[in-house]
């Protein structure tokens, strides 16, 4: 298990020297110089190359990496373009409404697609089946931003029970995760269902049937924990999208967290937060992912790393 | 399982099992009407595309205006018609292309041994964002646009098809019938051609089916994000951005689009579960 440990968190290491690598490469495959577009095209010649000098730009590309490299490692992600402001502060300030966003929507998604699958597994090929299997794929099929905005169209304008846009406490993030957690339920209840109906199968079942217990009780504690298994990496590896999904629902609810950050960051072409940002999420990404992994070996015991 | 005298093509039985499949069958019909009609547009629109009319600003869904107004008094139902044009052409454009580069760079990575590890390293790290990410950080570098952010797609769901297509070659580069054709001295590019590219046909159908869904919908979010087609074209994702400030006043200018999106994905979704079912019967 150590040694799985140590192996995996190699490879992320590796992983993130690569991303390190693409990230640095964007500012040099954006057209124009970085210098002449922090400056504006009015600047002197001079200011130009004071600043471009100050950027380290006039230096072979490999010491600039370096630099690069040892800053990001070191857990400096540089400084904001427009607000001066460190680009690490700026994504650990908005960082908690995304957090709380992404948890409280993985928690709709999980009780939602969990149950609808496990129903409709019980009940298959019955018009119930049919149902969730239809409003899964529909909940997989719809845009994030246009489940927003009818969501906002109904709860917001038409009977005033939420917020419409911004922040006012938990309960105004109820209407985002549950546009985010949409698509990842549908996503869960048909990965739930097929799960189950290959457990169903098992003679376990059949054993727990032919000794009278209540169907309720075989599904819970015998169906459920040995279907669960695949949707739990599911759940872990759907978090990653989520941080992606929150750049768009935080923008149609005017949420103040790193996806809007990223936004606004491209709109005015702030090169340092981008990196910043881009750098952060692999490094999320990739944490959730080997967290994941080691849960699943927790809960299914079958399962040896080595 | 089959009656007939003559045994069933593979391609035959799943044609059948396909056309026998009602959802399946579902999603093409909504993939019809939505090609026939961005197809048509020109002919069935009721009202030209670009035609304003202040006098009926924001009009609800009536029988002149079947989807109503949106703030210039253009014709929704007109406007949706000739952007299914720009969606579903985007579309094909980036899964023809993802499927191209993707599945050149599967086999290679799956029969060449020596460069599958750079490959699949170069994979992993475009993987390390979620695909959505991968595409804004590539309009970062591009600047917004439609086609850059088609570009974006591409690259964002390239590796899901050089996965999938390397672990079938894997598969089958072992087989007896492959070993054959390489011990009778045929060169690789006839043996990858003719031998293995047929007979991963399918999971690469299948793939690109619902690659088809998730480019129209990543391609519509950009929009929507104001990185990817602009206003006033009237590329879906882009009318559900302007329709987002009337939301209040007039809810079609947004619902709508939204609604055509989320159609025609569900359409290439039905068909490629479909087809899955159809090429793997034993899988349901």
């Amino acid at each position: 298990m150590r040694r799985y440990v140590v192996k995996r968190l190699l490879s992320l290491v590796g992983t993130l020297f690569g991303v390190s690598v693409l990230i640095f490469l964007m500012v040099h495959l954006i057209p124009g110089d970085p210098a002449t577009q922090i400056l504006g095209q009015f600047a002197t010649p001079e200011a130009i190359s004071q600043m471009r000098a100050s950027l380290g730009l006039d230096q072979p590309l490999w010491q600039q990496y370096m630099r690069f490299a040892g800053n990001l490692f070191a857990g400096d992600l540089g400084t904001s373009l427009f607000t001066g402001e460190k680009v690490w502060d700026q994504i650990m300030n908005r960082f908690p409404i995304t957090m709380q966003l992404a948890i409280l929507s993985v928690i709709i998604a999980a009780i939602f697609g969990i149950l609808l699958g496990t129903i409709a597994a019980v009940k298959q090929n019955t018009i119930i089946d049919r149902l969730v299997v239809l409003t899964s794929l529909l909940g997989i099929s719809a845009p994030g931003f246009w489940i927003a905005l009818f969501l906002i169209w109904i709860f917001a304008y038409k009977l005033a029970l939420f917020p419409i846009s911004g922040y006012e406490g938990i309960h105004s993030l109820l209407l985002p995760a549950i546009t985010l957690g949409m698509a990842e339920a549908g996503m869960i209840a048909r990965m739930t269902r097929s799960s189950m109906l290959e457990v169903i199968k098992q003679d376990y079942m059949r054993t727990a049937e032919a000794k009278g217990a209540a169907l309720f009780r075989i599904i819970v504690s015998h169906g459920l924990p040995n279907a669960i298994i695949p949707v739990v990496t599911m759940l872990g590896l759907q978090f990653g999208s989520l941080m992606a999904g929150a750049v768009v629902v935080e923008t149609v609810f005017s949420l103040q967290g790193i996806g809007s950050l990223a936004i606004e960051a491209i709109s005015k072409r702030d090169m340092p937060t981008i990196q910043g940002m881009v750098f952060f999420m692999a490094l999320i990404f990739a944490l959730t992912n080997l967290i994941v992994d080691l849960i699943y070996s927790r809960i299914d015991p079958r399962i040896h790393f080595d | 399982m089959v009656n007939s005298n003559r045994p069933e093509s593979y391609w035959g039985g799943m044609g059948k099992r396909l056309r026998r499949n009602k959802t399946a069958m579902a999603g093409v019909v909504i993939l019809i009407v939505f090609t026939l009609g961005s197809l048509l547009a020109p002919v069935i629109a009721p009202h030209p595309v670009e035609q304003m009319n202040f006098n009926s600003r924001l009009s609800a869904p009536s029988t002149t205006h079947l989807l109503g107004t949106d703030d210039f008094g253009r014709d929704i139902f007109s406007r949706l018609l000739h952007g299914g044009r720009i969606s579903l052409l985007m579309g094909l454009i980036t899964v023809v292309l993802s499927t191209l580069i993707g599945v050149t760079l599967g086999i290679i990575a799956g029969y060449y041994r020596r460069v599958d590890l750079f490959i699949m390293q170069g994979m992993d790290i475009l993987m390390s964002l979620p695909a959505l990410l991968l595409a804004i950080a590539v309009i970062a570098v591009l600047g917004p646009g439609l086609t850059n952010a088609m570009i974006a797609v591409v690259i964002a769901v390239i590796p899901s098809y050089v996965r999938v297509v390397r672990s079938a070659v894997l598969s089958i580069r072992e087989k007896e019938y492959v070993e054959a054709v390489r011990a009778l001295g045929i060169r690789d590019w006839q043996i990858l051609l003719k031998h293995i590219l047929p007979n991963i046909l399918s999971p690469i159908i299948v793939l690109s089916t619902i690659q088809f869904g998730v480019s129209i919908l990543a391609a519509a979010a950009l929009s929507f994000l104001g990185l990817g087609a602009q206003p006033p074209m009237p590329e879906w994702g882009a009318m559900v951005f302007v329709g987002k400030a009337f939301l209040s006043q007039a809810w079609w200018m947004s619902i709508f689009p939204g609604l055509a999106i989320m159609l025609v994905v569900l359409g290439f979704n039905l068909l490629g579960d479909g087809l899955r079912d159809a090429f793997d019967p034993k899988t349901r």
